[in-house]
């Protein structure tokens, strides 16, 4: 290499220096500190001890852990698509050029940025059986009317019935779809990226479409979501990303309870490291949240080819 | 949609042929609208009642709280909740807001110094070796917090016992490592980077200015925008923060909002509703105020973000 090739690496290397030492304090020697950590028998009180691949066998074997990971798979399954679906419909709605339109997506994007403690406070509130405003609206009569129907519903074909008034955090069975119900509340962050991918589906497109006839539904299977899929594998990915980690609304909210019901993944990772002490134990559970993490992107993005469509620029 | 409406109308009275398709559809269009109107004033009274409701019971007394059926106005209206919850000592508010002030400050600075020097090395430095960096920079990005918690909280403890700073027990954990550049902010800021012509640079390097000058004088005050982004979501970040706390905090003393609210709920049993919907409005305010303040950059940051992910 001349001399300066050497000057130009210095120059780079200086100006990324900041970044290549927190790499190194803050990412990678956590990482492999980590990995190191899970196959050690670690307290924290006192100094790692390896033991192997024991921490993992042990976690096969634990019941809390494997509720833990099927309510967090649960959690996915329930408030993932159909967070993917509330966004971006509220995106389509909201392009639609009606008077106001700045009003109403001032109004859905707010949600999105209140801290996460005031919402868990705010929707603890909600939730209250008792006192709460969601019961007390479903104790209207067109929704009590509408409770009478879905428990005819279920009589006749014997599933329990729903009882009033609903115990929204208090009961397990309705604890974590109420979690997800109050996911969509802050979905704004969602909206406003697919907002930003619907203004650039070309209007050319859309136009001639329905020059030849096209309605509403085939202009949007055939227009809209192709052009916009790059953005909804975008919020996919972050949405996978996010939604396994999912870790403070459940902790304030309801501890994990009741019964367990909203016990996640992180929460157990979590008490096994500071309420336990069980550093490795933890450690291992971390490695296999990443491991999970990375295999659901990489199914994503295989399927991506199937139907992601990248416009030719 | 309006310029598209008037070239309907163009071809309407143009061509006879056309205006027998044409018009059904801009009849289509007003009852689309109509439709869009009426779902998004629905969806939009359920997004506000949220709000509504907890700005209500912040400004009722305890027993109108209990009220089954709830009354939506409160009467009588006290304000003084608020005072109350400012001044409870259970929940010292002005040093919660201070502790959450000092973090959020020196992440906003930390994050916005140290990532745009980065950004500027990735972006504008051409050296051998810079494109592995950068992959690798940007695969960071997919590592959960979970993995690296317990290794950070050992590293610092581990840093306590063997320099004279102490991390544990201090703010210091929660934005000493903004100062070392965020993944995400720097690839942020080097997209917007290399949007800035060649040009200029070079011109500036004939005329004898060093790289530092054409950072300091030229790239950073092209890109007050990008970097107001930066800025405006690590503020958010850090004032929302709640998991990092968790972990690193240790004494009362040294509680943020997001603790010292959670805190307080926990120990309360969560009985005092009209107290706690009056304290996490004074937690949400700052942000709204912001957001209001700051819109464009808000919605703009979150647009490139998403289109350049």
């Amino acid at each position: 290499m001349t001399r300066t090739e050497w000057k130009q690496i210095g120059k780079g290397l200086a100006f990324c220096s900041p970044w290549l030492i927190g790499f190194m304090v803050f990412t990678l020697i956590p990482v492999v500190l980590s990995l190191y950590y899970s196959v050690c028998d670690y307290s924290l009180l006192q100094p790692p001890a390896y033991i192997g691949g024991a921490n993992y066998h042990e976690l096969l074997d634990d019941p809390i852990f494997r509720k833990s990971l099927t309510n967090t798979l649960l959690y996915a399954i329930i408030a993932l698509p159909a967070g993917l679906m509330v966004s971006l419909g509220l995106a389509l709605l909201l392009n639609v050029k009606v008077a106001g339109q700045t009003f109403y997506r001032t109004v859905i994007f707010l949600p999105s940025l209140v801290p996460t403690v005031a919402s868990a406070m705010l929707w603890m509130w909600l939730f209250n059986a008792k006192l709460g405003l969601i019961n007390t609206v479903l104790d209207w009569l067109p929704f009590r009317l509408l409770i009478a129907g879905i428990n005819a519903i279920l009589g006749l074909v014997h599933l329990p019935q729903i009882e009033t008034p609903i115990g929204w955090l208090t009961n397990p069975a309705w604890a974590l779809p109420a979690l997800a119900f109050m996911s969509f509340w802050g979905v704004g962050h969602t909206v406003v990226i697919y907002l930003a991918g619907l203004q650039d589906v070309p209007s050319e497109l859309l136009e001639s479409a329905e020059i030849d006839g096209a309605g509403m539904t085939r202009r949007l299977w055939h227009v809209t979501l192709p052009m916009l899929s790059p953005v909804i594998f975008f919020n996919l990915i972050m949405a996978i990303i996010g939604t396994l980690q999912v870790f403070a609304i459940p902790y304030i909210m309801t501890g994990g309870g009741p019964a367990r019901a909203t016990y996640f993944f992180t929460m157990y990772l979590y008490d096994n490291a500071f309420r336990y002490l069980k550093m490795g134990y933890a450690s291992a559970m971390a490695w296999i949240q990443l491991l999970i993490i990375l295999a659901l992107t990489a199914i994503a993005f295989w399927s991506s080819r199937k139907w992601v469509y990248y416009q030719g620029k | 949609m309006s310029t598209l409406e008037t070239e309907i109308q163009n071809r309407v009275s143009n061509s006879p042929t056309i205006s027998a398709t044409a018009r059904p559809v801009a009849k289509r269009k007003h009852l689309e609208r109509w439709v869009a109107t009426i779902a998004l004033l629905l969806i939009c009274i359920g997004f506000a009642l949220p709000f509504v409701w907890m700005l209500s019971t912040s400004l009722k007394t305890l027993d109108k709280t209990m009220e089954v059926p709830p009354h939506f106005w409160p009467s009588p209206m006290v304000p003084g909740n608020y005072w109350k919850v400012i001044n409870h000592p259970k929940l010292d508010f002005p040093l919660l807001a201070r502790n959450t002030l000092i973090i959020a400050v020196l992440s906003v600075l930390g994050t916005v110094i140290s990532s745009s020097l980065v950004a500027y090395g990735f972006a504008k430095v051409r050296f051998k070796g810079s494109g592995v960096l950068f992959v690798m920079m940007l695969a960071t990005m997919m590592i959960p917090f979970p993995v690296m918690m317990v290794s950070l909280f050992s590293i610092f403890r581990w840093l306590g016992d063997h320099t004279p700073v102490q991390f544990l027990g201090t703010l210091r954990p929660l934005w000493l490592p903004t100062w070392f550049g965020s993944a995400f902010n720097i690839f942020l800021l080097r997209q917007f980077f290399m949007t800035i012509p060649d040009e200029l640079s070079e011109a500036a390097l004939m005329d004898g200015c060093s790289e530092w000058g054409i950072f300091q004088r030229i790239i950073l005050p092209l890109s007050k925008p990008a970097l107001s982004v930066v800025a405006l979501f690590t503020f958010m970040g850090a004032w929302n923060d709640f998991l990092g706390p968790l972990v690193y905090i240790q004494h009362p003393q040294q509680y943020t909002l997001a603790l010292g609210l959670q805190t307080f709920q926990s120990q309360h049993g969560g009985t005092e509703w009209n107290l706690l919907m009056a304290a996490s409005v004074l937690v949400i305010l700052p942000v709204i105020i912001l957001f209001f303040l700051a819109q464009k950059t808000f919605i703009q940051g979150i647009a490139t973000t998403g289109l350049k992910g």
